[in-house]
């Protein structure tokens, strides 16, 4: 394939658009949403790439991955060559490919972004990722070093700790992965949903590190099945990687109705344990003909647009500010309109409200209006005095975030936490106890999959380092 | 997975199971919990941990086979297998000095009474255990209890083993008198064995402690199913809980929640009968 196309070549190719499933079918049903590019599209979209010096969309990206090689190598037909930077960089590219917020990442740092549209960076991520998955037979699993004799213990299954092990994996350290729940993947299996990241892709990646000789030990809690001590003295380095925890409750009238659902008991429910997406599911769901989520972020997406497919007739979101300062992704904005979700906005509840059985009715709101900028530079949702309103809803959902889980971290009163009660690390995510690292939400509160890879690839790097100073292990 | 080395039926639809987890036997306590996915694509169901050993390795637990995942469990027979079995959860019973302890079982309640008898009455306490059951095939581990209780009074609904009536009957009376009044109740059972209990000791203002099991996935506090009302506050019943003041309980929402997937219960009967 020819890249040797001139700048002005390049510049008049236009984005290439990622072909989706149609909203109307696809709001009733679990398949993936984006299809995925085709060969030819996506090598036309690197093309697109004007391979400038620059290289800021390298600095955009949390962990580092060597966009304008890899998509260098794609715009040439390199498929191979395009596959093995990628996989050398990111241990989970085909789910970065998928949920990475890039407008905010690598593509707002992209020239072509400041006159017309960026390059899609996270589209032919995800091309390279699916293709590489597809020709595994033919391609090399990135090389460990020689064995170091060394053993690290990673507390935690999601993005961070996927990501340490990948990385340390390959320096030839021993990994085991202590996970809580029965399976694999954290957050990305029990939360994000399978029409945005299908759970084959989080099998797939998994398999890919176990492959490489990384250990996965489910059903170990770290705090009560096993203590930090009894990890301390069986491994040379412990990566904290647990994840976010408890979900932040309302805190109004009628939270414990029936068909009140946190978030991630909603999204756990149907991702982690199948209910309503198969026939016989042994594990129940509400369904819900009118669902109100609280909350605009993208787990408040998830949950919307997850309700439109177990069969909601109105799906809204209520959020107490304007659609412009909601924290989702675009792309999930957009999806969840098209897939016929209805935005509530500049609305607060003040209580749900239940029938005489104590099921929910509906959802009692006070009507806001946007006032002076608040520290975050947002402007501040205020009430408008008296006025107030009904949303019918028969099941609500409290997607407002979640705080530090204790389950681990008070079992280990040394170790030091901030005021929230997360991990505090240095800027190397190293803990305050030797040999004991962190990130991901436990360290972040709740942040995005990428931000928890960037700290498991900055941890392994510093336990790298940190293993390296200490004495030799004789086998 | 886990090896089952023993499932025994010690009472209609009751079975204890003997399970292979040394490293839950040996971080277990009394008054915690694991939670059992028999198979893939099963739930996750909470059971509390009966006993353990931790020389075996085992852990005992009581499956009242009820629901369509509890029959699935309890009827996984001596060496074959459950999926997944993780724990131990939940905070551990207060095990401390209170002198005289009453503990009140009802049904099935009393498997998870009994882990914490013995270790109250380990510590030197004075326990008089109150089981009871409809029936007379309901009453379980009455000889057990009887290895360290001081006396372990029975009763059945239809008179059939036992006193005929009530555990709380039998509450009343030791209540009645500054003699044999506890400084502690501990009930465990069905939820409104546990709101009367509560009720009749609130007025001697007797530390009452009752253990809930209300729905729950992870077990570890990240989902937030399990939120029980105590006092004016919500909380995890996996994670702070499953042992609550038995005064500050919130038994009527308690039992609303329990009850949100009988409609899906029910569907589940119907398709597997």
């Amino acid at each position: 394939m020819n890249n040797h196309l001139s700048p002005k070549e390049r510049l008049a190719i236009p984005r290439t658009q990622m072909p989706a499933q149609d909203p109307v079918i696809r709001s009733r049903n679990f398949s993936e949403v984006n299809l995925g590019l085709a060969e030819l599209a996506a090598i036309e979209e690197a093309q697109r790439c004007l391979l400038c010096h620059g290289r800021n969309c390298v600095s955009g990206c949390p962990v580092g991955v060597s966009i304008p090689e890899f998509v260098g190598n794609l715009a040439s037909g390199n498929l191979t060559e395009a596959a093995g930077i990628l996989q050398q960089d990111n241990a989970l590219p085909a789910v970065c490919g998928r949920v990475c917020p890039q407008e905010s990442q690598c593509e707002a740092q992209c020239v072509r972004g400041k006159k017309g549209d960026p390059v899609a960076i996270g589209h032919l991520e995800r091309f390279v990722a699916d293709w590489a998955m597809s020709h595994s037979e033919n391609l090399d699993l990135p090389s460990n070093s020689k064995p170091s004799g060394k053993r690290v213990a990673v507390v935690g299954c999601g993005p961070a700790g996927l990501t340490v092990a990948g990385e340390l994996v390959g320096k030839g350290h021993g990994i085991t992965i202590f996970e809580a729940l029965h399976d694999t993947g954290g957050v990305l299996r029990y939360g994000i949903p399978e029409f945005r990241l299908p759970k084959e892709i989080i099998d797939i990646e998994v398999e890919r590190l176990i492959d490489r000789g990384v250990k996965i030990e489910c059903n170990v809690i770290i705090g009560k099945t096993l203590t930090l001590q009894d990890l301390q003295r069986d491994y040379d380095a412990i990566f904290l990687g647990n994840g976010a925890g408890l979900p932040v409750l309302l805190g109004i009238e009628g939270e414990n109705l029936n068909g009140v659902y946190a978030a991630n008991e909603y999204l756990t429910r149907v991702n982690l344990m199948g209910a309503g997406q198969t026939v016989n599911c042994s594990t129940p769901i509400i369904r819900g003909k009118k669902v109100a989520v609280i909350g605009a972020g993208n787990t408040a997406m998830d949950c919307v647009r997850t309700a439109r497919r177990l069969g909601a007739e109105e799906a809204m979101i209520v959020y107490r500010r304007e659609e412009a300062q909601m924290p989702a992704r675009l792309e999930e904005v957009h999806h969840a309109k098209e897939e016929g979700v209805k935005f509530v906005m500049l609305s607060s509840p003040l209580a749900v409200i239940g029938d005489e059985n104590d099921w929910v009715k509906a959802l009692h709101c006070q009507k806001m209006a946007l006032g002076e900028a608040d520290d975050s530079g947002r402007r501040r949702p205020v009430p408008i005095d008296g006025e107030t309103f009904m949303l019918e809803a028969d099941v609500v959902i409290n997607a407002l975030g979640t705080s530090a889980n204790p389950l681990l971290t008070s079992t280990v009163p040394e170790l030091q936490l901030n005021r929230w009660g997360n991990i505090t690390v240095n800027d190397e995510g190293a803990t305050n106890l030797p040999g004991v690292f962190a990130g991901g939400d436990i360290v972040r509160g709740g942040a995005t999959v990428i931000l928890a890879m960037g700290d498991g690839k900055r941890a392994a790097h510093t336990i790298d380092n940190y293993l390296s100073t200490l004495p030799k292990t004789v086998s | 997975m886990f090896s089952i080395l023993k499932n025994d039926l010690i009472a209609p639809k009751l079975h204890r199971i003997v399970v292979e987890a040394p490293r839950i036997a040996a971080a277990r306590k009394a008054g915690q919990f694991v939670i059992v996915r028999e198979s893939a694509g099963e739930e996750r169901i909470p059971l509390t941990i009966g006993d353990a050993n931790i020389e075996q390795g085992t852990i005992t637990l009581f499956v009242q086979a009820i629901g369509t995942s509890t029959r699935k469990i309890a009827n996984v027979p001596a060496g074959s297998f459950l999926l997944d079995v993780a724990g131990p959860l939940g905070m551990p019973t207060e095990i401390k000095k209170w002198k005289r302890v009453v503990c009140v079982g009802g049904g099935v309640g009393t498997a998870v009474l009994y882990p914490m008898a013995k270790e109250l009455a380990a510590v030197g306490n004075e326990v008089k255990t109150i089981i009871g059951g409809r029936t007379k095939s309901l009453i379980i581990l009455a000889d057990e209890l009887s290895q360290f209780c001081q006396e372990v009074c029975i009763t059945t609904d239809d008179g059939s083993l036992g006193t005929k009536g009530f555990v709380t009957d039998q509450l009343a009376n030791l209540l009645d008198s500054p003699d044999t009044r506890p400084n502690t109740v501990l009930a465990v059972g069905p939820v409104p064995m546990m709101r009367a209990v509560a009720e009749q000791t609130r007025p001697y203002g007797i530390h009452t402690i009752v253990s809930l099991n209300p729905i729950m996935i992870d077990g570890t506090g990240m989902c937030g199913g399990c939120r029980v009302q105590i006092g004016k506050e919500t909380k995890f019943a996996c994670v702070d809980g499953p042992e609550f003041d038995g005064h500050l309980v919130d038994f009527a929402s308690l039992a609303k929640r329990l009850s949100m997937y009988k409609a899906h219960e029910e569907a589940c009967r119907l398709l597997a009968s």
